[in-house]
């Protein structure tokens, strides 16, 4: 596999990949046995991801989840669903294909499946806008999400921005109003809504896609009010400082578990999802199914009071 | 009538005018830069003769040119922000708490209550620019959840006007969570069919702007504001080109179908109670002070 991006603290985990590799060719073209080196470095690496994945900062984690290589919501639907057929457009200006809507089936339960995209090179990162939604990718979205209620069939959500985006047609075309809209609307949508943010959740344009009955994030991923280097920018007034702000904004997977706001962590892979992203996809599968069958029964009305209850109820204050 | 609900209100205007005058008694305009004599402000509702632009006024000041007197009943004031992130930039969080309340005087960036307008009781919330720039965290949506659930225990319409920055970066996704919130209580206002108006001043961006203010059955704003979802300069990093004059005013918002109605001040309470004249129907059965039939 070819490595062209390297994270700072992956380093000895692609060396040592880089050392397997060689002995490998080595021994096949030399024929010389060496195959229980091999195996014993094998499971230094396995040993190695662990241990540098355990420990991640929050900033690290941050880097991962913007890994190029790491799994996008295409890339996960090709893995975990059969029969795809994307929809396209919002009935009204255009299609936005920094969002992908559409039907799948999932171990054969029909859904409808919606997930910010982003590209895996610069041409499909163009087509893609980086995964930053404009207005009408919102109403693509609740367009989508309206023809699962009218059809009965569950809503499966990616999440995966790194923001909403801000530019001149976004504001024309009233970037806040799509927003708003669709978290009103999909706080009463009558049909169960299941979220996973896969890699970044910045701020409003996660939000706007982001009201669930469930809210999975995978254990790289990161969610905050604004990235972490736009905070920085503000408050520390130097975008250099994504650190400490990504620290102080608590925007890992752990810290959200903590203060409510996310329902379930999905564990991924040692090494990040890019590293076994067919074992990621697997995690998922499983834990999409699991809820999609346990939300499947619940009255409309009851999911929808308990949905509007569960966001009624967040937020930390004094009550004197 | 109309004549008697300007006389009646005069008085407090002046009141509060007086006390937030500074240093002078005259004050150049933000926008067009002539100079005005204050005591022409405080009869012009701190407006610009010369161009009409809207200067920023407190929150008090709109209770008193908004509500009948005397009628607001501050509520939820025992809602107090706590720290829940330990947050920390140059500044600590607490700090800011602090140093906000003594600029601004206020417990919070939105004050919440039960008021009436044209003698029609309506749940009102209003935010304070003031305090950290009208930011939103858990206060502001906890105290907005209950202004809105008011709305639907009493059958009465919402007015909320906003001034914000939008949500607050030191309560991290908590202050995210606010906008779902807010506006998951707000589909169950319009599921009951409760008018509720969005008035928005200058300015009321980002997060506030994505979520509660966008979503009044009626959309109200003061000329010349600064409304939008992204910032200007951020934006304007983005696409690393000149924005278009005029962009994220009221006017533009209003010419892209974003805001129903752009009001000058001095009519923004009459504005407000004639439209829940049209949307209250119980209002039908309520003597208006402002017009006649």
């Amino acid at each position: 596999m070819p490595i062209e991006f390297t994270l700072d603290f992956e380093k000895p985990i692609i060396d040592l990949q880089r050392k397997i590799e060689e002995m490998k060719s080595i021994a096949s073209q030399d024929g010389v046995d060496l195959e229980s080196e091999i195996m014993s470095l094998e499971r230094k690496l396995q040993k190695l991801r662990v241990d540098i994945y355990k420990n991640l900062t929050r900033w690290q984690r941050v880097q991962v989840a913007r890994h190029p290589r790491r799994p996008y919501t295409l890339d996960y639907l090709s893995k975990i669903s059969q029969n795809f057929i994307e929809i396209h457009g919002d009935r009204n200006f255009r299609d936005d294909e920094a969002v992908v809507c559409g039907f799948a089936m999932i171990d054969g339960r029909k859904v409808v499946v919606i997930g910010q995209q982003k590209g895996h090179d610069a041409t499909e990162n163009i087509r893609r806008n980086f995964g930053m939604m404009h207005p009408e990718g919102y109403r693509k979205a609740l367009r989508a999400m309206k023809l699962a209620e009218k059809f009965d069939l569950p809503v499966v959500i990616f999440i995966d921005t790194p923001g909403a985006y801000p530019g001149i047609g976004a504001e024309e075309r009233g970037q806040a109003e799509a927003i708003a809209r669709n978290i009103l609307e999909m706080a009463r949508l009558q049909t169960p809504i299941v979220i996973t943010i896969i890699g970044e959740g910045a701020s409003g344009g996660a939000l706007g896609i982001g009201i669930a009955d469930v809210l999975m994030m995978m254990e790289n991923a990161w969610y905050s009010v604004i990235s972490p280097e736009g905070c920085a920018a503000i408050l520390w007034r130097d975008r250099a400082f994504g650190k400490q702000s990504a620290d102080a904004l608590r925007v890992s997977a752990p810290d959200l578990l903590e203060l409510g706001v996310i329902d379930k962590i999905l564990p991924e892979p040692p090494g990040g999802a890019h590293s076994d992203p067919n074992r990621a996809a697997e995690i998922l599968k499983e834990n999409i199914i699991a809820e999609l069958d346990r939300l499947k029964d619940v009255p409309k009305n009851e999911l929808v009071d308990m949905r509007i209850a569960k966001y009624r109820n967040m937020g930390i204050y004094k009550q004197a | 009538m109309i004549m008697l609900w300007f006389k009646k209100k005069n008085r407090g205007i002046q009141n509060d005018a007086q006390r937030k005058i500074p240093d002078g008694l005259w004050l150049k305009c933000d926008e067009c830069g002539e100079i005005i004599y204050k005591k022409q402000l405080d009869r012009s509702y701190w407006t610009c003769p010369h161009c009409g632009f809207h200067f920023k006024v407190t929150s008090d000041y709109y209770i008193r040119i908004l509500l009948d007197e005397g009628t607001f009943e501050v509520m939820d004031e025992n809602i107090l922000p706590k720290d829940p992130l330990k947050f920390k930039d140059r500044k600590k969080y607490v700090d800011r708490i602090e140093a906000a309340k003594k600029k601004s005087g206020l417990s919070e960036a939105v004050r919440v209550g039960i008021g009436k307008i044209d003698n029609i009781t309506v749940s009102f919330g209003i935010m304070d620019f003031r305090f950290i720039g009208g930011s939103m965290g858990s206060v502001v949506g906890e105290r907005l959840a209950r202004a809105i659930e008011r709305s639907l225990d009493m059958k009465i319409p919402l007015i909320i006007l906003s001034a914000s920055g939008g949500a607050r970066m030191q309560e991290g996704i908590l202050s995210l969570m606010q906008m779902a919130k807010t506006s998951a209580l707000l589909a169950k206002l319009d599921d009951e069919k409760i008018p509720y108006i969005s008035v928005l001043t200058n300015p009321t961006t980002a997060g506030v702007m994505a979520s509660y203010a966008s979503l009044g059955d009626i959309i109200m704003v003061e000329p010349k504001a600064l409304l939008g979802f992204a910032g200007p300069r951020v934006i304007q990093q983005t696409i690393a080109q000149e924005l278009p004059p005029g962009f994220q005013s009221s006017e533009f918002f209003q010419k892209h179908g974003f805001v129903d109605i752009i009001t000058q001040r001095k009519e923004l309470r009459k504005n407000i109670a004639l439209m829940l004249r049209y949307l209250y129907r119980p209002a039908d059965n309520i003597p208006s002070i402002i017009f006649s039939d």
